[in-house]
């Protein structure tokens, strides 16, 4: 996101008008797929095809891929936002996933000079500046040390980013997929630094990227050595390219950006470095003109998945309500649902594991007839940090910010079961 | 697999030794008091470290330590000036920030927007926003031209951002970029930045007891995501599913 233009307001109607026609272009898909002719010979008391003759055979795919029915579920990006895809953002398909982790092939993609295609035998990583020894590991030294396997949020700090001025975007993919939540395998940084040693002056620690951006952040040393891991599988599997194969940095609960992807570097320093992505972005601008920076806890923040404008009701009666909760400061302890625009709320029911910075999946069980909803989700973390309102939020931070939008998002839904994103009184 | 095997015996061997080190330490009932302070740093525990990886050499520390801070720190040798900044930005910056950093398309832009950053439309360039000259010095060393990366020569590095530097008035014609240089010249927006603050600023949004009823009166609709200038009901238009 930081290579946009989002926050002007000259290309605002274009905006729009190509937001518009982009989603309804983007959800062509499932409409096909899910409103596809059904075929009666399939069906009872017909014996289906699939049920006679033989099907594919094992490894007819030796790594597997989701059903062909099922082509709709994809990442996507919204081209206008920026210059060129090298440089750019996809979005995760929230409103088609359940439970907590993402699937690998879902996880939204961020580069800032594209993917970097780093063999693992010419990968290294290197530690140095203030620290007792400086060393260098290869792809092999970083799988001999001892590993943990931890599930954490990822969420990019200008999730939401778009919304700061209104409902612009119309599906949760859009205003809130850039967030995906999986199990990392990977070293502990306090394992990796006790190689080095840490000399007393160091306080922060400069991570750098080796695809062509060479994207750097600087970390606080404490919360390196706190839970930050250097991590190569994702959900099992190795490291993805698109986020970071070999080898990232995980930062628990802590703006996406600071995830340096193909990790190489790590340099130890005595004050911050104050890189590009740290200062002219990822820095948060109030109406006044002063700008927060280190602005690195992603509040807590949750989002209904289901039903959403780009997965709309299918019929009255008993309807489940679903979505997706987490926190950069710990736990989540609750999650509320609202059907009325957050004048009377209920307490939603969180099913599956409940884990420190990771997402948590909540639902609501209910009845729709077809009655107008304003939906919403607001999450109370461990900490009683309850997330605001979107006017809340703006009445503290303006609305040029552009990063750490978590205000509650509102649906309206409609008597035909559509859903649309709105904003409410 | 032979090589791998020994390694292994190796660190069994280290591990083993730890151990029979710690189990020795008790017993030793007059420990001196060097001996104390030395075990209260991490490093002289005998198993805090693995022993996996390899010393980084100098050399190979001086092709990656490509970083520069505010103060200087990690800035190359070499100088460039604006005039020779403005030649190498037209061959290879302009294309997508504009000859005068005005932006071609949505590449992001480089210059203007003075004074623009407490109003309703900010425009932040390296001039109206970024806090200081190694912000930019450190991000083209590392990441521009876009697509070549790292290929411009020191001077020719120093000499484009000496060129961007101008291109908002923040220096004269005649300036020279260097390390000796860099830290001395004052960004606009030097000052615009203050540490997050949210936890004192923002201390309502923590709530023993969140609101569960009556919250507020009836919610309408203030916005929508979609451009509405049909009824709702009319499905031809503004069709989302």
């Amino acid at each position: 996101m930081s290579d946009t233009n989002v926050s002007a307001s000259p290309s605002r109607r274009r905006f729009l008008a190509t937001a518009s026609g982009l989603v309804a272009a983007g959800v062509a898909s499932p409409v096909l797929a899910q409103d596809a002719k059904i075929d009666a010979k399939a069906l009872p008391p017909n014996v289906a095809d699939w049920s006679k003759a033989l099907g594919e055979g094992v490894v007819a795919h030796p790594y597997g891929s989701p059903s062909k029915f099922e082509k709709h579920v994809i990442r996507r990006d919204v081209e206008w936002l920026t210059a060129s895809r090298e440089s750019s953002v996809s979005f995760t398909p929230l409103h088609e996933l359940d439970g907590i982790i993402t699937p690998n092939g879902l996880c939204f993609e961020r580069h800032h000079s594209g993917v970097a295609e780093v063999a693992p035998q010419d990968y290294r990583l290197m530690i140095h500046g203030l620290v007792e020894r400086p060393m260098i590991f290869t792809f092999d030294d970083l799988k001999r040390f001892p590993r943990v396997n931890r599930i954490y949020f990822l969420e990019c700090a200008a999730n939401s980013g778009m919304e700061w001025r209104g409902a612009q975007l119309n599906g949760c993919q859009y205003t809130h997929g850039m967030v995906h939540c999986v199990e990392y395998t990977g070293v502990p940084l306090k394992v990796l630094l006790a190689e080095s040693g840490i000399k007393p002056s160091a306080k922060w620690v400069l991570a750098e990227g080796a695809d062509a951006a060479a994207m750097t952040r600087s970390i606080p040393l404490s919360k390196i050595l706190d839970d930050c891991l250097v991590a190569y599988r994702m959900n099992g599997e190795m490291l993805r390219p698109e986020n970071g194969y070999p080898a990232r940095l995980v930062v628990p609960g802590w703006e996406g950006n600071m995830w340096v992807k193909w990790l190489r570097r790590l340099k130890l320093g005595d004050e911050p470095w104050e890189t590009r992505e740290e200062t002219s972005k990822y820095t948060d601008l109030l109406a006044d003109g002063k700008a927060r920076k280190h602005t690195f806890v992603m509040d807590a923040k949750s989002i209904i998945t289901s039903p959403s404008p780009q997965a709309p009701i299918k019929g009255k009666g008993f309807t489940v309500i679903s979505g997706l909760a987490w926190s950069g400061r710990g736990k989540v302890k609750r999650v509320d649902v609202s059907v009325d625009g957050g004048r009377n709320w209920r307490e939603a029911t969180i099913d599956g594991l409940v884990l420190d910075k990771a997402c948590v999946r909540f639902y609501a069980q209910t009845q729709w007839n077809g009655e107008p909803w304003l939906l919403q989700s607001r999450v109370i973390d461990e900490t009683g940090y309850v997330q605001p309102s979107k006017d809340d939020l703006r009445k503290i931070r303006g609305v040029n910010s552009i990063y750490h939008n978590n205000g509650i998002q509102t649906y309206a839904v409609k008597p035909d079961g559509e859903v649309e994103n709105v904003e409410v009184s | 697999m032979s090589k791998y095997r020994n390694i292994a015996f190796a660190a069994a061997a280290v591990l083993l030794l730890g151990c029979a080190g710690a189990s020795a330490q008790p017993a030793k009932q007059t420990a001196k008091p060097a001996a104390k302070a030395e075990a209260a740093k991490p490093d002289a525990k005998p198993d805090a470290r693995l022993h996996i990886g390899q010393p980084a050499t100098a050399q190979q520390i001086a092709g990656w330590d490509i970083d520069i801070r505010p103060d200087g720190q990690g800035a190359p040798p070499g100088q460039g000036s604006v005039k020779q900044g403005e030649e190498i930005y037209m061959a290879k910056c302009a294309a997508c920030h504009g000859e005068f950093g005005e932006s071609a398309g949505r590449w992001p832009q480089l210059s203007g927007g003075a004074g623009s950053i407490a109003s309703p439309d900010p425009v932040k360039t390296v001039g109206s926003y970024f806090g200081s000259v190694s912000t930019v010095l450190d991000y083209v060393r590392r990441a521009m031209p876009f697509g070549d990366a790292q290929s411009l020569t020191n001077d020719e590095l120093y000499a484009v951002v000496a060129y961007v530097l101008n291109l908002n008035d923040v220096v004269d014609d005649k300036f020279v970029l260097s390390k000796d240089t860099l830290a001395k010249v004052k960004m606009p927006n030097a000052g615009g930045f203050f540490e997050d603050d949210r936890e004192t600023a923002e201390k309502s949004f923590w709530n023993p007891k969140p609101c569960m009823s009556n919250c507020k009166p009836e919610a309408t609709i203030t916005g929508r995501a979609r451009v509405i200038d049909v009824t709702p009901e009319d499905k031809s238009a503004g069709k989302v599913e």
